[in-house]
């Protein structure tokens, strides 16, 4: 049996004089969608940015494919096939919608060679882009920003992909859009590393969670099992759903 | 496989973004507002040309630091020594093609002039790649330390030119072919402003062409804008950071020649001299932006030149107003670059 694709032992990050990550074990099954939880100051955008290096993790062990990802540089672990998608969404926002995907497709020159196909298959995932292709990215809105934001994370086949809290701030029916699209990619086997605060789409979309508190993961389960427990939700999340079968 | 998706135009329905004329009517509205106050035609047209040749060198010398500022949020006060050292490679190499620049064949002296320029741009940009490694890269981040370091880094250098130099104005003339003028009606044009504003629009079309064209010139303009997501992209921003430091030192070393032959002289403390006008036109332009570089060394250019004929007690003083009334219109520019 092969181990997971992307594996934390032990992480601790420090952010100047700050201790954020008390030792974070974290394991993430390659085609499955691992929901971390947590509230806010929990440490989950801490533990994506460390995976992704913007933070250096100062003890323990971060392995990707078996690979320690601790030596490399952000380029170098985006190179591996790691896609990030941060909370602030990262659009670039002076730069068309065309210009945003061309940059998000490393192998791609000129827009002419992008992906013709796989475009395809995204714009049918986000419609909106389409429509707003050469329009810059800046004007979109918050919701079309978002998309565009995931739409970057595909334009090529990626490995992982980490996504921080996509449906923040955004309305009822562009998160239905966005759980969509993720159901879509997970029906493609896509592995995903969600932060996600919404429980109904944490739920919706997640295979395994990992509930995080203080720096650490005080849970890691099946996604169904939290799902079914109301008690361990309250215990864990301070939320009380329900019993959701 | 359907590449056609990649091309195909949004809906006409759907507008484009609307490109911002309101800086360059500024700028048509400085010109015209001070035909008036100029009175004479002839003179309004003569300082016009000199003014956008000044503005044009000063473009030439501010685009690598705007651009090295918004990629790495780096102030590089020391930009001015390769603007001294471009001038004084200049007095070597011309110097050394004093035949050249004294004959009467255009095709000779324009050959000299554009040797002076390849040598100078060829010595800043290597002096600019050890300037990075050796002072900027150990300050990244600490802005402070960046000020102080880099202008402690002008301050060597041009100690170093003084001693390769020596101390003193050094003679920069114009060759033969690009002294005088063209006359137009009754102004007077100076060939060598011409000449001068012609190289300041092909570097800019150069510069805008690879900005908008090519995928470096994106990576450069997303790098401006958030050069964390440029990384988190797979590209790594610090070689491209350095490939700009390099090309922006290169093109100050090209102000330099273009600088000491508007002044016709050279002296150790002309970069330290024009980096304050650089920085004004950084500022105003929005920083980080190419095009608000290009039309705020314009603006300046314009009004120093204007004001230097009407007013010349508050000639110094004007391009300081200019800042002012544009950040008062624009705090951010004229041309901002979001997302910083």
């Amino acid at each position: 049996m092969t181990g997971p694709l992307l594996e934390l032992r032990g992480v601790h990050t420090h952010i100047g004089a700050y201790h954020i990550l008390h030792g974070v074990d974290l394991a993430v099954p390659e085609g499955e969608v691992t929901v971390l939880l947590g509230r806010n100051g929990a440490g989950k955008t801490t533990t994506l940015r460390t995976i992704m290096g913007l933070w250096r993790a100062s003890q323990g062990e971060l392995r990707f494919r078996g690979e320690s990802l601790k030596p490399l540089a952000t380029p170098d672990i985006a190179q591996r096939g790691i896609a990030y998608v941060p909370e602030s969404m990262g659009i670039f926002t002076d730069l068309t919608v065309r210009e945003n995907m061309l940059l998000a497709a490393r192998a791609a020159r000129r827009a002419e060679q992008l992906d013709g196909a796989r475009l395809e298959w995204v714009f049918g995932l986000f419609p909106a882009l389409r429509k707003f292709w050469l329009y810059p990215a800046g004007k979109l809105s918050g919701g079309q920003k978002q998309m565009l934001a995931v739409a970057r994370a595909i334009v090529e086949p990626r490995a992982l992909l980490l996504i921080d809290e996509p449906s923040k701030g955004l309305a009822p029916a562009i998160v239905q859009n966005l759980v969509s699209a993720f159901t879509e990619l997970k029906k493609q086997r896509s592995t995903i590393l969600l932060v996600e605060q919404n429980f109904m789409m944490a739920r919706a979309l997640g295979d395994g969670v990992a509930v995080m508190d203080d720096g650490r993961v005080v849970h890691a389960g099946r996604m169904a099992e939290l799902a079914a427990d109301e008690s361990l939700q309250q215990r864990l999340l301070g939320l009380s759903l329900g019993v959701h079968p | 496989m359907n590449a056609t998706a990649a091309t195909a135009p949004a809906p006409a329905a759907i507008p484009k973004a609307a490109f911002d004329w309101k800086p360059l009517a500024l700028l048509v509205a400085l010109a015209l507002a001070a035909l008036p106050a100029i009175g004479s035609g002839s003179t309004w047209v003569t300082l016009t040309v000199a003014g956008l040749a000044m503005g044009m060198i000063v473009f030439i010398i501010a685009s690598g630091l705007t651009l090295v500022f918004g990629l790495m949020d780096v102030l590089n006060f020391g930009h001015g020594v390769f603007i001294a050292l471009g001038a004084f490679v200049a007095t070597s190499v011309m110097g050394g093609m004093a035949d050249w620049t004294g004959s009467a064949s255009v095709l000779h002296n324009l050959a000299a002039v554009f040797a002076a320029m390849l040598v100078a741009m060829l010595a800043a940009g290597a002096i600019g790649l050890a300037f990075e490694r050796v002072i900027v890269r150990p300050v990244y981040g600490q802005h402070l330390k960046q000020i102080l370091i880099t202008m402690g880094g002008m301050i060597v250098g041009e100690e170093i030119i003084k001693v390769i130099w020596g101390p003193l104005q050094i003679p920069l003339p114009l060759p033969e072919a690009l002294r005088g003028s063209f006359v137009i009606g009754d102004a007077a044009v100076e060939k060598y402003r011409l000449l001068a504003t012609a190289i300041g629009l092909v570097i800019f079309a150069v510069m805008a062409w690879t900005l908008a064209r090519t995928k470096v010139g994106l990576l450069i303009r997303a790098g401006v804008q958030d050069r964390e997501m440029v990384e988190s992209l797979g590209y790594r921003i610090r070689r491209l950071f350095v490939g700009v430091f390099v090309a922006g030192s290169a093109l100050a070393g090209l102000g330099g020649v273009l600088w000491g032959l508007y002044q016709q002289n050279v002296v150790p403390q002309i970069g330290a001299q024009v980096n304050v006008l650089i920085f004004i036109v950084i500022i105003i332009g929005g920083l980080g932006s190419t095009l608000g570089c290009f039309v705020g060394a314009l603006l300046v250019g314009l009004m120093a030149n204007y004001t230097g004929f009407l007013a010349p007690k508050v000639a110094l003083f004007s391009n300081i107003a200019l800042m002012v009334a544009v950040l008062l219109w624009r705090p951010q520019g004229l041309y901002p670059v979001t997302n910083r």
